[in-house]
């Protein structure tokens, strides 16, 4: 068994209303930015898997991120594999999974 | 009778509810989190507070909890159940009603007391209702309710709308930035129903307005609507 390491960045969906993106976007005339717009404000939540290999602990962070970490209702997520490699498959080579490996 | 009222870690309005139970006339319940035990009620309340602290989003860690798989079982055979404030987006985020209850408009924690109407009173928490508006209490940071246009056409064809914030006119106050609508609720919805009509949630408190001592009993038409619907479907099983 391994240990994988993911973050989970959930972020509002285009098109809902994001009251602190837009809080942060109405705060940049006072620091004199007039070069950044389309501001959203997320979350992040960084977690270890144990599992056999990256695809099995990925299939469990995907369940976790669609049932408790996100509201698919209003909310979208993506996936980061952060740490743990796999003898099987390759984490790189796995669709939408961004690898930062530290 | 007995109706139900489920406290949760942070559940702030739970005596206010057992309380307007009481002035209903029916026998207050506590129901634990721990347990999915419902001692055999007639009816449940999930009221207001920050259950779970509301960690992640508002009522997604009390949709987990021991007692929601109690209560999802109970509004599957018909029992009903009236989630109010932190209660509505707990059974927002476990889908038992339809749409979920984004960060204010305004960004700020709102506590005041506003104006909603029941949008029918033919429905099982309206039908003791006057039908003018009511003026009850909100309390809450995420109370806009969101769901998407094709979803909202749907509530309002099926009737599922029950309450909306209104202006003095009695007008919905159908504009997001209308200082009626507390929260920029969409459609100036404050309360929906699920399809079947047995489960229903709103922002505003009816509970701390249910006698005079407390301000006003503008909230116990709603209250009452709700158990004598409970009373109906306990005699009819």
């Amino acid at each position: 068994m391994s240990e994988f390491r993911y973050a989970v960045n959930v972020l509002p969906k285009p098109g809902i209303l994001d009251p602190q993106g837009r809080a942060v976007e109405l705060s940049l005339p006072h620091l004199n930015v007039t070069t950044v717009s389309r501001v959203r404000v997320g979350r992040r939540v960084e977690l270890s898997v144990t599992a056999e290999a990256e695809p099995e602990a990925r299939l469990v962070v995907d369940a976790l991120a669609k049932e408790l970490l996100s509201n698919p209702l209003i909310e979208a997520y993506e996936i980061e594999l952060l740490e743990g490699t796999s003898s099987i498959v390759s984490a790189a080579a796995l669709p939408g999974v961004k690898v930062t490996r530290s | 009778m007995r109706i139900g009222v489920v406290t949760f870690p942070g559940s702030n309005s739970d005596v206010d509810a057992l309380n307007a139970l009481s002035v209903a006339g029916v026998e207050p319940v506590s129901l634990w989190h721990e347990s999915p035990d419902l001692k055999g009620v007639s009816g449940v309340i999930l009221p207001g507070g920050f259950a779970y602290g509301d960690y992640l989003r508002a009522g997604v860690i009390a949709r987990f909890s021991p007692v929601m798989r109690g209560v999802s079982d109970f509004a599957a055979k018909g029992g009903h159940v009236l989630g109010i404030c932190n209660g509505f987006q707990v059974l927002a985020e476990s889908k038992l009603v339809p749409g979920a209850l984004l960060r204010n408009r305004s960004l700020r924690f709102a506590s005041k007391i506003v104006a909603i109407k029941p949008q029918r009173l033919d429905s099982p928490f309206t039908h003791k209702a006057t039908g003018a508006a009511m003026h009850i209490p909100i309390a809450h940071g995420e109370g806009c309710y969101y769901a998407d246009d094709a979803t909202l056409d749907d509530l309002e064809r099926n009737g599922q709308v029950l309450w909306r914030y209104v202006r003095a006119d009695g007008a919905p106050a159908l504009d997001p930035d209308d200082p009626a609508n507390p929260n920029g609720s969409l459609r100036a919805i404050a309360g929906v129903c699920n399809a079947a009509g047995n489960v229903a949630g709103l922002m505003p408190h009816p509970e701390r307005m249910s006698e005079a001592i407390l301000g006003s009993d503008d909230g116990m038409g709603l209250i009452r609507s709700f158990v004598e619907s409970a009373r109906a479907w306990e005699t009819g099983r």
